[in-house]
């Protein structure tokens, strides 16, 4: 599950979007975003409340279609794509709020996942055909690897619900993995998070980022998080992009204080 | 031993009805509230599904019974009645014929189950439920204008064909085939759910937005698991409509939705083995509770006080049933087993079989 075999030529980016723009009714929630994301890259996502990162990672992902612009994934234009198809082309995502099944045990949580290539339909599962129990067999077993190599083999029957925050966390991060994406949105994975979780979730994305080969691009409020973890930052406001370089330009950039602490110029 | 338990002991319970129906020991009367039984079993354990795997509300269940009754009626009048000329078919093949007659009837229920599952798409909760009754009404009102079906009248004939297998071996023909499609029915339900393809079901109830994001085709899975639902209930229906030998557009109005909803929350949402508990309860006590004696006795304090009040069981029953409800809602508001199966319940019974 690991040793995924990198197809694309380093040439190619995982994700490139086009000028993008978003409009609901009257307003422009993302206007003329570009961006290029090269494979194994960790790239961050930050700006000020309501800037339209968020919607930049719905846009990727197929929950809105863009008003204008082009979304590529590994030089595939998305246009039409319901999220589910989007997926199947290798984008997973985690979600501000932790968006697991509750109410299914950890190890279904992980199996459900991998409906993008599940190989049968209706009639094999309930004709019980020997395609439909070798996939079973073959599903079962990669989601206890998968669980075994995240460390939460032992709560492979609990539910959800029952697990302490950070172990979510830990969960969707899981599952978003399950179906070996190329690229990985974290929309917020600190979020509500203190701050012994934060740095145990700094050294499973550093480690994720080694171990799956997998692009990453996150958004994330928590500067501490952003700054040791990503090699390009990306910032925007009112959905344009008003700055972008390494942690250490943006730190000091003049356009991201004033978007952060305000224009002293009243 | 342990994985044929289940399947054993079913086979002997109905190799034992069978023969007490077919050397009368159970009288016509038992044998009726037992394949009302059945039906209501198929028509509680399909809505089951999409009221409490997949957490939509609709509640227009016994519009695809309706459409699936009056399909094997029509059918089974073409093949072996003489209402519409002459029979189709040889009155031999019927033990044959009689079963794709009621499975048609269930596909096309299914298909007229598209009427709900495409505005589903967009429609969540109360929405949908709206719709569905609307579906209800829609079938109804539907029938109700086809002339060539005895529109509000109804449409009889159905007994010839029951009439044909009886006249190749005398036996208890219907409760054979009632037994058959219920085991059917939780066989397909219990498999469809059990295996991953089934469980998108269960997390699109859950989180419909995780659901599509972790590649579940949420709209595919919803027709499909509408689609079981709708075509088991029209097997449900036709069936009904063999056993009655008449059906009616009005037997199946809202209400008949209602019993088939009372039961899926009387046993508990999502739950298979509640389902079948609780039809089997919904059932019995509906027949227990036509006896006027018993209905004289329940009343007996109310009787004393207020000596010229002569309840009628016929009446009372539809005071008692729902009353049951408001008491199982206050009290136990998941439902006889809620959520869980009978194995979750009673770990014990674990040991003892396997029910896959």
């Amino acid at each position: 599950m690991m040793a995924q075999t990198q197809t694309q030529t380093e040439s190619t980016p995982v994700l490139e979007v086009r000028s993008l723009t978003q409009r609901f009714g009257g307003l422009t929630a993302v206007s003329d975003f570009n961006v290029k994301l090269m494979p194994g890259e960790l790239t961050g996502l930050i700006g000020p409340n309501g800037a339209g990162k968020t919607t930049v990672f719905n846009l990727v992902s197929g929950f809105y279609q863009p008003t204008e612009g082009q979304i590529l994934i590994d030089g595939n234009p998305t246009a039409g794509f319901k999220p589910h198809k989007v997926t199947s082309l290798g984008v997973t995502r985690t979600f501000q709020n932790i968006r697991l099944w509750n109410d299914m045990t950890v190890l279904d949580n992980i199996r459900v996942a991998q409906h993008y290539q599940l190989g049968y339909g209706f009639f094999h599962a309930i004709a019980r055909s020997k395609r439909y129990r070798m996939r079973e067999e073959q599903i079962t077993k990669e989601a206890e690897e998968l669980l075994d190599v995240f460390d939460l083999k032992r709560h492979a029957e609990e539910r959800p619900k029952n697990l302490p925050y950070g172990t979510q966390r830990k969960l969707e991060i899981a599952r978003a993995l399950s179906s070996h994406p190329k690229l990985l949105l974290l929309d917020e994975p600190a979020a509500g998070l203190n701050s012994a979780d934060a740095k145990e979730l700094i050294r499973l994305i550093r480690w994720i980022h080694e171990t799956f080969d997998v692009t990453i691009w996150m958004i994330e409020h928590h500067m501490d998080v952003m700054m040791e973890l990503a090699t390009q930052i990306k910032v925007i406001d009112f959905g344009q992009t008003i700055a972008e370089g390494s942690p250490e330009e943006i730190r000091t950039h003049p356009a991201v204080i004033t978007a952060y602490l305000g224009d002293d110029n009243i | 031993m342990k994985k044929y338990s289940l399947n054993i002991l079913l086979v002997i319970f109905v190799i034992g009805l069978l023969f007490a129906a077919y050397f009368r020991v159970i009288d016509g009367y038992i044998q009726i509230v037992a394949m009302t039984i059945g039906i209501n079993i198929m028509m509680s354990t399909s809505l089951n599904l999409v009221n409490g795997n997949m957490g939509e509300f609709t509640c227009g269940h016994a519009a695809f019974m309706c459409v699936g009754a009056y399909i094997s009626s029509i059918l089974s009048v073409l093949c072996f009645g003489s209402k519409f000329g002459d029979p189709l078919l040889p009155a031999a093949s019927v033990v044959i014929v009689f079963p794709i007659i009621i499975l048609i009837g269930g596909v096309v229920a299914a298909v007229s189950s598209l009427l709900v599952s495409i505005p589903s798409f967009k429609t969540r909760d109360d929405y949908l439920a709206i719709i569905s009754i609307a579906v209800n009404y829609m079938v109804i009102s539907a029938i109700q204008n086809m002339d060539f079906v005895g529109g509000s009248r109804g449409f009889q004939g159905m007994k010839d064909t029951v009439w044909a297998m009886i006249d190749i071996f005398d036996g208890p023909w219907m409760l054979f085939w009632v037994i058959n499609f219920t085991i059917f029915t939780v066989w397909v339900i219990r498999r469809f759910i059990s295996s991953t393809y089934g469980k998108g079901v269960n997390a699109i109830c859950q989180d419909e937005v995780a659901a599509e994001i972790m590649s579940v085709n949420t709209n595919k899975i919803k027709i499909i698991n509408f689609m079981v639902a709708a075509g088991l209930a029209g097997c449900a229906g036709g069936l009904y409509a063999h056993i009655i030998g008449y059906v009616n557009p009005e037997s199946f109005n809202i209400l008949k939705s209602t019993e088939a909803l009372v039961m899926v929350y009387l046993g508990g949402m999502g739950s298979l083995s509640g389902a079948i508990i609780s039809a089997v309860i919904f059932t019995g006590l509906l027949e227990v509770l036509r006896s006027q004696a018993i209905i004289d006795v329940l009343l007996s304090p109310v009787t004393f006080i207020f000596p010229d009040w002569e309840p009628s069981a016929g009446v009372i029953k539809w005071v008692m049933i729902p009353l049951l409800l408001v008491i199982v809602m206050q009290f136990r508001s998941e439902g006889i087993m809620g959520n869980r199966e009978l194995g979750d319940v009673f770990p014990k019974l674990k040991k003892f079989y396997r029910f896959k």
